[in-house]
């Protein structure tokens, strides 16, 4: 492929931009320079359309749902619900997907086949792809940066402790260390621990607590 | 294949950085590459596996310095050639050829919603038999094929116990090359942290692989 071709294409397109942008409801302003890849992305996208391959409107559905509908408040539910429902917990843990549909909540698109790990006082357990990206997305979202990232990729593995404490969560010596290489299409959920005193606190207030790095397995959820 | 992407247990790629309130996309154009990536799989000219492959194959110092959907914007364009759904002069050109026919995409707004509730199991509900047991010790195979594959290098000849049998699945290097589904069971495999990385790990830890029938042998 050539640049070139690529930013010439983008050119001839450019007209469309505000209009694209306004269609989207999202601006390019924060880029006073469309960036290279920017440039590439629009004529290749420009070519899809034009060629019949791709639907504007089903692109903009995608990242729509993704920016907006899917994300980690999804799997806060999950774990709030399980940490007030012994039963449905026990559901979690044993039949992941199903309990996940109880609340509503679609295990599709690289969540076909999840599993939940419950984080205990002498257990932690945590999720990383050594090999590329793979995530639950149904319940978490796209995964961010980090995890995609060469750092967490190659040292969760062999030094998950070193990771855990880069995230300023210290363990002790005798708590176990249960790394899942996401190699499969196997999709984790950790289960973290309900924290101390949070006893009196309702089903939603708890679900505030639970952050997307407790689910990962790099955090514990605190008050 | 023995790629730079296959980073479990590599040092020296620095401190993990972390982004206080990230958003999903840092720019339009990362939503416009995933968005087109999901799409175009609609016209089922590729797999998942394939799809992995294909960014697999950009060359180590490239795969390094891309950003992670420049990896992904440069394999799609390779699978859109590849398959014949573009032309390299098209990608060049930004115009479609001339005379060509419009086609229909496959993926439309209204099929949004099935695509994501539904997704692309890899699941195969058929009966294949197991090889291996739950509780049994098995060894990953010390293999490096030149193509695909999801037996990470760091598992490599270590010993291992089977935890789990997650059923029968899609194997990855056969369908990444267009050969077939092979369907065979996959296992959570447990190895203790020391059998992978020696003294210097913790005797308590472990990591859980998920592995193919095809990448173990009895221990």
């Amino acid at each position: 492929m050539t640049r070139r071709g690529f930013i010439a294409a983008a050119g001839a397109s450019a007209a469309g931009e505000a209009a694209h942008a306004q269609e989207h409801g999202h601006s390019h302003d924060h880029q006073a320079v469309p960036s290279d890849l920017a440039l590439r992305t629009k004529a290749l996208e420009s070519l899809l359309v034009e060629k019949g391959l791709v639907d504007r409107a089903a692109l903009d559905a995608l990242v729509d749902t993704y920016e907006h509908k899917i994300g980690p408040r999804n799997g806060a539910r999950v774990v709030a619900h399980a940490w007030v429902d012994p039963a449905y917990k026990r559901r979690l843990l044993a039949d992941a997907n199903a309990a996940i549909a109880e609340l509503g909540i679609p295990t599709g698109l690289q969540g076909e086949n999840m599993l939940a790990l419950e984080n205990t006082p002498k257990i932690h357990n945590l999720v990383v792809c050594t090999l590329c990206s793979c995530y639950p997305w149904p319940v978490l979202g796209l995964p961010p940066v980090w995890y995609k990232s060469a750092p967490y990729r190659s040292r969760a593995v062999i030094d998950p402790r070193g990771v855990l404490a880069e995230f300023g969560l210290q363990l002790a010596g005798d708590v176990e260390v249960r790394v899942w290489d996401s190699t499969a299409e196997l999709r984790y959920l950790v289960l973290p621990e309900r924290p101390a005193g949070s006893e009196n606190m309702t089903e939603d207030q708890l679900a505030a607590l639970v952050t997307r790095d407790s689910m990962v397995g790099v955090a514990k959820v605190a008050l | 294949m023995n790629g730079v992407h296959d980073m479990g247990g590599m040092h020296g790629m620095g401190p993990i950085q972390p982004e206080k309130n990230e958003p999903v996309f840092h720019s339009p154009w990362e939503s416009r590459v995933f968005a087109l990536s999901r799409a175009l799989g609609a016209w089922r000219k590729w797999n998942l596996d394939s799809s992995r492959h294909q960014r697999e194959l950009i060359p180590p110092a490239e795969y390094l310095r891309m950003s992670y959907y420049e990896k992904w914007v440069t394999a799609l364009i390779e699978q859109l050639v590849n398959s014949g759904l573009v032309t390299r002069a098209e990608i060049d050109s930004g115009k479609r050829a001339r005379g060509s026919a419009k086609a229909a995409p496959p993926l439309t707004a209204d099929k949004v919603p099935a695509l994501i509730a539904n997704g692309a199991p890899a699941v195969r509900n058929i009966s294949v038999s197991p090889r291996f047991k739950t509780g049994e010790r098995v060894r990953a195979r010390n293999m490096h094929p030149i193509g695909h594959t999801r037996l990470v290098r760091y598992a490599r000849g270590k010993q291992g116990t089977i935890e789990r049998d997650h059923g029968v699945f899609v194997f990855p290097d056969s369908n990444a090359h267009f050969q077939g589904e092979k369907p065979q069971h996959v296992y959570s495999v447990r190895f203790a942290a020391r059998e992978l990385w020696g003294e210097q790990a913790s005797p308590r830890d472990a990591v859980y692989i998920d592995l193919w029938d095809d990448y173990l042998e009895p221990a």
